[in-house]
């Protein structure tokens, strides 16, 4: 496994992809870890393709950003156009439902969940398809614990919608993962 | 449950305001700094302070400089082109001596530039963008946690040498999330000196305190006094007098200029053995400090200096830095403002490179590596 998580999350505006990799980076820092959390700011956040960034590392961290990303989320056609193509070797790539099924990525380990599908079928709610993905990711990276993403979790959401986020994320973690 | 918190480091600055006792900011909102100004928002009602949102830049100076003036810690944040606006009264606060704080969170220019990315132009303009012989205190953090202590020291450094200070974060660490656990630091909070003799004794531009720095009265407090732009007297009125002049204008700088050791702060990372010497501050010194550490691994003699005060330019410590290096290499998010300010004062001997990037984004490590591995 990675010492260093080089991760980045894409998606469309609205999806809560910054919000997720603020959950993340908070959760791994409670953990114990070094983390920095980075966005591009711009047109993108009014739709389009959107992204963050998280690095997460039991050292310290200095350059913030991600240049290639040792795993990646994509949450919308568009942001898999944009990112899959820019995958460390031996990286992870996490694909919501069937974005990118014809696509081919050597020696990369590419692995599929239904994300949104779960977020408004299972959950009633598709705005907590990215802390599903962070189910998703973190079931196959184990990359923080599950006691400091609920503590993060608590942290970012307000009460009322904190038990919806929570059931998201154990939702994720219980999905029907498959590899590629 | 863990203490630490992921926090924004435009979140921090404005922590840090609240812990150095700022309790006035007036702002007009712009992006990358627009955060600083919500966060104040919220946080300076209830504390008892004042939020003004101000109709521009200008009259954003105008108050926070009236405020100060009648003794509270007073600030305001803006990018390049509300800068740009405010130098006019920041000389103003420069030669009535006013203490304030003006966060500036760099992005791209000239002009309105890339509103939403990151630059470290403002380096000449936070020194020299205002008119007329004068000296500036600015601070360049690299960090969420050191935004927030730097902030501190900011409004520190506006009190003790009643001068404005200027905090020249980017967009990167303005726009930036990482740990943030100040619960156990201690902080100094240092407030400006305030006279104590009879009112009508006061003499509000003393040019004999010893350092340099004259008491300051509170409006409303029963010292009355004159501030003005124009040159003046100790006493605060107009002089064209030669010699009245040549003193509060040479004093003006002289008590920032001489205190340089006091003032200017430096990181050092691998210096002693070091051929390559980096020069980098702000967002751009992670990426130099993470080629230093690469380099290292490769056993290339590389180390950092990083310069936490970027004005006043401390001459001597720089140049003692470049003397003897087998190049020195300034990466910053700009031309070569502040390479410029490298080369004036190293050795004659001393390749001073610049490595600049202007296109909104950080300078990478890798680039830094290279630049290395091209000088050797």
């Amino acid at each position: 496994m990675a010492q260093s998580w080089k991760i980045r999350l894409s998606g469309t505006g609205g999806q809560g992809i910054i919000r997720g990799a603020m959950i993340l980076a908070e959760a791994a820092l409670i953990d114990g870890k070094n983390a920095t959390q980075s966005q591009v700011y711009g047109p993108e956040s009014r739709g389009g393709s959107t992204r963050s960034e998280v690095n997460i590392s039991d050292k310290q961290i200095f350059f913030p950003k991600v240049v290639t990303p040792n795993i990646l989320l994509t949450m919308s056609h568009e942001a898999y156009q944009k990112y899959s193509g820019n995958i460390e070797q031996g990286g992870i790539l996490v694909l919501d439902g069937d974005i990118g099924k014809d696509g081919q990525h050597e020696g990369i380990d590419v692995y599929c969940a239904p994300v949104t599908v779960i977020a408004r079928e299972q959950l009633g709610n598709e705005m907590c398809a990215n802390v599903v993905a962070l189910g998703v990711i973190n079931s196959i990276t184990h990359m923080v614990s599950d006691e400091s993403m609920e503590e993060s979790l608590r942290r970012n959401f307000k009460a009322s919608i904190f038990e919806l986020n929570l059931k998201a994320y154990k939702a994720g973690l219980q999905a029907i993962i498959q590899k590629r | 449950m863990s203490k630490v918190r992921l926090v924004q480091g435009n979140e921090a600055c404005a922590l840090g305001a609240i812990a150095a006792k700022a309790t006035f900011y007036a702002g007009y909102p712009i992006t990358p700094s627009t955060e600083v100004a919500e966060y104040m928002s919220t946080m300076l009602p209830p504390r008892g302070g004042k939020f003004l949102q101000m109709e521009d830049e200008i009259a954003s100076m105008g108050a926070i400089i009236g405020a100060a003036c009648t003794g509270l810690k007073a600030f305001t944040a803006t990018s390049g082109p509300g800068f740009s606006l405010m130098q006019e009264l920041l000389g103003y606060a420069v030669i009535t001596e006013v203490p304030i704080v003006i966060v500036d969170v760099q992005r791209p220019g000239p002009s309105t530039g890339l509103p939403t990315l990151s630059a470290q132009g403002d380096i000449q303009q936070a020194r020299f963008g205002t008119h007329g012989d004068h000296s500036v205190i600015a601070l360049a953090p690299s960090s969420v946690m050191e935004t927030y202590f730097e902030t501190i020291n900011a409004f520190n450094l506006a009190e003790k040498y009643r001068n404005p200070v200027v905090l020249l974060l980017d967009e990167e660490i303005g726009h930036l999330r990482e740990r943030f656990d100040v619960e156990d630091e201690a902080v100094e909070i240092i407030d400006r000196k305030r006279p104590t003799c009879p009112p009508q004794e006061y003499i509000p531009y003393d040019n004999n305190e010893p350092d340099g720095v004259p008491l300051m009265a509170d409006f409303g407090a029963g010292y009355r006094y004159h501030v003005t732009g124009l040159t003046h007297n100790e006493k605060g009125f107009y002089t064209s007098k030669l010699p009245e002049v040549d003193a509060s204008i040479r004093r003006l700088t002289s008590k920032i200029e001489d205190h340089v050791n006091e003032i200017a702060t430096f990181e050092e990372i691998e210096l002693e053995d070091c051929e390559v010497l980096l020069i980098a501050y702000g967002s751009v010194a992670r990426s130099a400090q993470e080629a230093v550490m690469e380099l290292r691994e490769q056993g290339v003699k590389v180390g950092l200096l990083r310069p936490i005060t970027i004005w006043p330019f401390h001459d001597q410590r720089i140049k003692a830095a470049c003397t003897g290096k087998k190049a020195v290499i300034v990466p910053e998010m700009n031309l070569g403002q502040y390479a410029r300010e490298v080369e004036r004062v190293a050795p004659a001997d001393t390749p001073v490179c610049t490595l600049t990037r202007v296109d909104g984004e950080m300078i990478e490590p890798a680039q830094i590596v290279a630049k290395v591995k091209e000088v050797l």
